[in-house]
């Protein structure tokens, strides 16, 4: 038989389903392949091994009794360490909660649980989702499973390269720059950060509360679409998520599948396809292109004069929330103390645990956020950052009335090697420069695997305006059935 | 010419409640800086009659009846506390002594 941890969510989910194989094979194949492979990979902070055994377990019982089961029920799903799970180690990559369990499931785990998928356990990130290439975890780097010397992007590089080295066939990420796209990107997997508002913040970990959104990673866009309709929708519990239904993603996964976008026009960003990215990039980009072209879609060239500010405007009103976020890791309702000897005062106490608890890369947005937002620096870095941002969703809505959706390049490079941009904190930010309008505007993107450039994988980014997520999914799907699929090398 | 000086980082970092190191003040002071420089490229756009944008979605705010619900028991509450005392999180002192007194 064919190794379990080589099929999609879909299939997998359709074999539990017709009894070929039970929910417990299909997680013990998986708990099997980390136990080999993730030594090397690091895609994992914790392994719920009994956990998942016994949500395993339960669907099997529930099948044998007759009842009915979701889409994807008995499918192994890891979720982003940014999560909360309930009794269950949640770090967001930081010192400062090193041993923190959670009292509560955040939303999305409530929601995967009762969809009946099997949760394996957490995933490695940038401390506090800041950061490109999970670099920036205080438990060390997740290796890219295409070249272990190589980063898998970041900041949701470990739910990435779990899905890149077969160890999971589903995960979750979160989305506040493109921390779940340009993983997707450089690991040759598929990464979709859905509308603002379509999935609930509820559990998930502040950084920069107007831009975060958890979404679906999968190897297929499929597979994607399922997940993301196991999570969305609206959620009482988040006072930002938008009340209406989910965007019928799975029918435009299925409807792009079968290779043609007649009638639909795409508009590659012209700001986004010259200039700042790696030529291997470029090309793939081009190609790709072609091939959207092939497939039946209108092609044209859209401009978006602010985009080349959405890296600077992110930079200003990321950190800016993030400093007023991070204010609750004070040392006194969960996570670190430090130096609490009797002698020293609370503020003490506090500046010592920030200090011992924060790594180099949330020290230094905190400080640029609580610059940002002093009084005499306000108007001319947060204030006019915030002026950008709306010129930017000016940008796209006027975008979106000449064409259904824009592409470009999900990310300007391929995985750089481990330690290439860490010296240079601003040469990590621009992995980002593709992926962060988006968030600004609030509106969807996907990054699906495109092609190869000197033997990494090359990401297209597909934006499409808000709540229309099921654009992007058949775009997406279509190009996919084109050029996909793009497997590593063994481990 | 330099965008933040040492001592602005300084005091940063004492706003920020981050008791740093000097060592790690003169690496964060010359990253802050480059990245600064990199962020005030927001400036050249004209955006006086631009209004600002704090968030995407344009949600009001919404009341929910006041119903009771359940919620998170006091142990639970406190489990992830570094220190608790009689169903509170235990604190060090927050006043000087001779203000206390």
């Amino acid at each position: 038989m064919t190794d379990l941890t080589s099929f999609s969510a879909a299939e997998l989910a359709g074999l539990v389903a017709r009894g070929e194989s039970s929910a417990v094979e299909v997680t013990q194949a998986h708990l099997d392949r980390i136990s080999a492979v993730d030594d090397r990979v690091h895609a994992f902070l914790h392994v719920d091994t009994e956990g998942a055994l016994a949500a395993a377990r339960d669907v099997d019982s529930r099948r044998a009794a007759g009842e009915p089961l979701g889409p994807l029920a008995g499918v192994p799903v890891a979720v982003k360490d940014v999560l909360t799970t309930k009794g269950v180690p949640t770090t967001a990559g930081s010192k400062v909660l090193a041993d923190w369990r959670p009292p509560y499931d955040s939303t999305i785990v409530r929601r995967l649980r009762a969809a009946g998928t099997v949760m394996l356990g957490k995933t490695n990130m940038d401390e506090f989702a800041m950061g490109s290439s999970t670099e920036y975890s205080a438990f060390g780097p997740t290796h890219n499973p295409w070249d272990l010397s190589r980063i898998p992007g970041g900041s949701g590089g470990g739910s990435s390269a779990a899905l890149a080295a077969y160890e999971t066939p589903l995960s979750i990420g979160s989305d506040t720059g493109g921390s779940i796209r340009q993983p997707g990107a450089v690991t040759g997997t598929v990464g979709v950060k859905p509308t603002y508002g379509g999935t609930s913040r509820y559990g998930l970990i502040a950084f920069s509360s107007s831009l975060d959104t958890p979404g679906p990673c999968a190897r297929t866009v499929l597979d994607a679409a399922l997940l993301h309709e196991a999570i969305g929708g609206h959620d009482p519990l988040d006072s930002t998520s938008i009340p209406a239904p989910v965007p019928d993603v799975v029918a435009a996964a299925r409807l792009g599948a079968s290779g043609d976008l007649t009638g639909v026009r795409l508009g590659v960003v012209r700001e986004f396809a010259g200039e700042g990215a790696e030529p291997g990039v470029l090309a793939a980009f081009r190609a790709a292109v072609e091939t959207l072209t092939k497939l039946g879609a209108e092609v044209v060239e859209v401009s978006c004069p602010h985009f080349q500010y959405a890296l600077p405007a992110y930079y200003l009103i990321a950190p800016s929330e993030c400093s007023s976020n991070l204010a609750r890791f004070d040392g006194v309702r969960f996570g670190l103390r430090v130096g609490d000897d009797g002698t020293r005062s609370l503020e003490e106490v506090m500046s010592a645990t920030r200090e011992a608890g924060f790594g180099p890369e949330v020290k230094r947005r905190v400080m640029l956020g609580t610059y940002a937002l002093s009084s005499g620096y306000y108007d001319a870095y947060y204030g006019q950052a915030q002026k950008v941002r709306t010129l930017i969703s000016r940008d796209f809505t006027t975008a979106f009335d000449q064409v259904d959706a824009l592409i470009s390049p999900t990310t300007p490079f391929v995985a750089f090697p481990v330690g290439a941009r860490t010296a240079d904190p601003y040469q990590m930010y621009l992995a980002d420069l593709f992926t962060i309008p988006s968030n600004l505007y609030g509106g969807p993107g996907i990054s699906v695997p495109c092609g190869l450039a000197d033997g990494l994988p090359v990401g297209l980014q597909v934006m499409a305006p808000t709540m229309a997520d099921d654009r992007m999914y058949r775009v997406a799907a279509a190009l996919e059935s084109a050029v996909g699929p793009f497997t590593p090398p063994a481990l | 010419m330099a965008a933040i000086s040492r001592e602005e980082v300084a005091h940063l970092a004492r706003l920020s409640r981050l008791a740093v190191t000097e060592e790690e003040l003169a690496t964060l002071a010359g990253q802050l800086d480059v990245i600064l420089q990199a962020v005030a490229q927001v400036g050249e756009v004209t955006a006086a009659d631009i209004p600002p944008t704090s968030h995407s979605v344009p949600l009001t705010n919404v009341l929910r009846d006041d119903v009771v619900a359940s919620c998170l028991t006091p142990q639970e509450a406190l489990s992830g506390a570094p220190d608790a005392a009689e169903q509170r999180f235990r604190v060090p002192r927050i006043l000087d002594e001779d203000v206390a007194s």
